[in-house]
């Protein structure tokens, strides 16, 4: 404000660094370990001198890599399939909530569909809901009720092309997944894109309807390219919650649909950690966002304050 | 008049995809652990299998000292973590207040942990407070001084120490948003009159922030309370019942104590809570805006 830049404190560079430093460091921490054997992580006494070697990477992504280490006799960790897992959750629900949500934030706001109150109520409603609260019912119901039964048709059709004797439901599926992220997600998406589209000048969307366009062509032609940051943001924040869940994951997956929090988890709960191998996994799960959070950090910082402010 | 049909219909037609994914998948399980929360059911029936019992699982988790002590873990987690997280972030936010070449490249640092994995925070800050390899302990050691033993004697201030390093930055990115869209005006005037720097703060910036600052804190409030997989990953909840605070405890009975009816009861307890804060937080933001519309009304009937 009043001070010009160059004439500030030294203790106010000394405070922002120490602050970069904090909220850096520990991953920091983590990327320099996943390079480090687990011999020198215990020893420690070598710090930041050491050997770096990608052995832990190679451990954990030994389902995928296309020879074979030689440090390894067994391949336990199915990383890979469960990084590939993640991404076909993670991507295939952030598609869907965008379209959805996209196409519901601009019936609201265009055709005077709902009040603007009860829409805000609902999204903060469901955003108040944890995850843990949608454990019970979503693990009884994705189990026992929503089945095909498997003496009926369709279900008895999948049953033959995919083999397995019971009942075809929704557990253990990537759809099964898929469909409680959607929904977890969509009161937020609807609610930032919806503050976006209030902002699309109407006059744009009556001279395309003037000219001949209909409803769906004034939506993808029109509306759409325009709050463009919006689906960004939006984009961002359900991909974030979709790769980095673990609990109703975890209630829901099975052995060839497990997410890679999933098998984070379940190594850490394990007596011994490897602590190397570990680290290599966790920052192979931090990677995407990480990369989200250098190149789109504006659009995050966007949807976090709408999120919030006009919450 | 088929157009226009088709223009009537249009509405439905965009809403329709989401109303029935929120319907089949958030309002009917809701509706359905409400009905189960009444039944002694475990996981291998079905909920027509199992016996209705009334509130006899809410009356049974009203009495079970270790609930309480998960509820009251709960509360002291969410209530410390969203004071000092305020406390923290507004102050950083004044502080950094200024223009600084690189605020951006700044401010991407600080949303980092924000956006990783809540279960690799947990995994970094649990290799951080080991005994004996942790980076803490190891850099105490190396002072002389004696070692802590973070995930145990202190495991829920252990905990909210690393909620606090994730979650800060939110409220220090929204507060700072707030700061800078303050009325110049009013500083402007402030600084003539000859006002200090902390009366500034404590009698202008404050009280012109604290709109947001609410929101900010409710939504936090919120939150804390949905944390799970960090403490998951850090502690178990442990040792003994001393970080398992309700979400925690909700997926234990169900999964390792098999006991959904129980657990659906836990969840509602913790969903009555939730929307009490809501409901709150819905009150306030709409007399904020109907204030807020008065004072523009008397502005222009003024002017």
């Amino acid at each position: 404000m009043a001070t010009s830049p160059n004439r500030q404190h030294p203790a106010f560079y000394a405070l922002i660094t120490l602050l970069v430093v904090m909220s850096v460091g520990p991953v920091l921490l983590m990327f320099v370990n996943s390079f480090k054997l687990d011999v020198d992580i215990i020893s420690g006494a070598t710090g930041m001198i050491f050997l770096p070697t990608i052995q832990n990477y190679e451990t954990a992504l030994c389902d995928v890599l296309w020879y074979e280490p030689e440090h390894i006799d067994f391949c336990s960790l199915k990383f890979g399939g469960a990084f590939i897992n993640s991404l076909i959750i993670a991507l295939v629900s952030t598609v869907l909530t965008l379209v959805i949500g996209c196409m519901a934030a601009y019936a609201l706001v265009r055709f005077r569909f709902m009040g603007r109150d009860t829409v805000s109520l609902t999204t903060l409603m469901v955003r108040m809901v944890p995850p843990a609260v949608l454990l019970v019912p979503v693990f009884g119901l994705w189990n026992n009720e929503f089945c095909l039964d498997r003496d009926g048709l369709i279900g008895g059709l999948i049953r033959d092309t995919f083999g397995g004797r019971r009942d075809v439901c929704l557990a253990g599926t990537h759809s099964g997944i898929i469909l409680i992220y959607v929904a977890m997600n969509l009161p937020f998406v609807i609610w930032i894109l919806q503050s976006f589209i209030v902002q699309v000048p109407r006059s744009l969307e009556e001279a395309a309807r003037v000219d001949g366009a209909g409803p769906f062509q004034v939506f993808f032609l029109v509306v759409l390219p325009l709050i463009k940051p919006g689906l960004a943001a939006a984009a961002i924040f359900t991909f974030r919650i979709a790769w980095n869940e673990y609990l109703l994951a975890s209630a829901l997956s099975d052995r060839n649909t497990k997410t890679v929090p999933i098998l984070i988890v379940n190594n850490m709960s394990e007596f011994n950690v490897e602590w190397g191998v570990i680290m290599a996994t966790g920052m192979l799960l931090a990677i995407p966002p990480i990369i989200f959070t250098l190149f789109a950090s504006r659009q995050i910082i966007t949807g976090m304050t709408a999120g919030a402010v006009k919450g | 008049m088929n157009r226009s049909m088709a223009n009537r219909f249009t509405p439905y037609m965009f809403m329709a995809p989401a109303a029935v994914i929120m319907a089949i998948a958030l309002l009917y399980p809701l509706g359905y652990m409400v009905w189960g929360s009444f039944r002694d059911w475990n996981p291998s029936q079905t909920i027509g299998e199992a016996e209705f019992v009334g509130l006899k699982n809410y009356i049974t988790l009203w009495n079970d000292p270790n609930f309480r002590e998960s509820l009251g873990v709960t509360l002291r987690f969410a209530f410390f973590v969203v004071t000092f997280e305020m406390i923290i972030g507004v102050g950083l936010a004044l502080l950094l207040d200024r223009e600084i070449r690189g605020m951006s490249v700044l401010r991407t640092m600080f949303i980092l942990p924000m956006m990783i994995a809540p279960v690799v925070v947990g995994l970094m800050w649990r290799y951080m407070y080991h005994p004996t390899v942790g980076t803490f302990n190891r850099f105490l050691d190396s002072w002389g001084l004696p070692k802590v033993d973070w995930l145990g004697q202190y495991a829920l201030g252990s905990v909210i120490i690393a909620d606090i390093w994730q979650w800060t930055p939110f409220i220090f990115i929204l507060s700072l948003a707030a700061l800078q869209s303050l009325p110049r005006s009013a500083l402007e005037a402030a600084r003539i009159d000859g006002a200090t720097g902390w009366q500034q703060i404590i009698h202008i910036k404050l009280p012109l922030m604290m709109p947001v600052l609410i929101v900010t804190g409710l939504l936090r409030l919120i939150d804390a309370f949905k944390v799970l997989e960090v403490i998951l990953v850090m502690t178990e909840g442990g040792p003994g019942l001393s970080t398992e605070i309700l979400a925690l405890r909700i997926s234990r009975t169900a999964t390792e104590f098999r006991e959904l009816g129980v657990a659906a009861a836990m969840s509602n307890y913790l969903l009555m809570l939730l929307l009490l804060l809501t409901v709150a937080m819905f009150a306030f933001t709409r007399w904020q805006e109907s204030r807020a519309a008065r004072i523009r009304a008397a502005v222009e009937e003024d002017a």
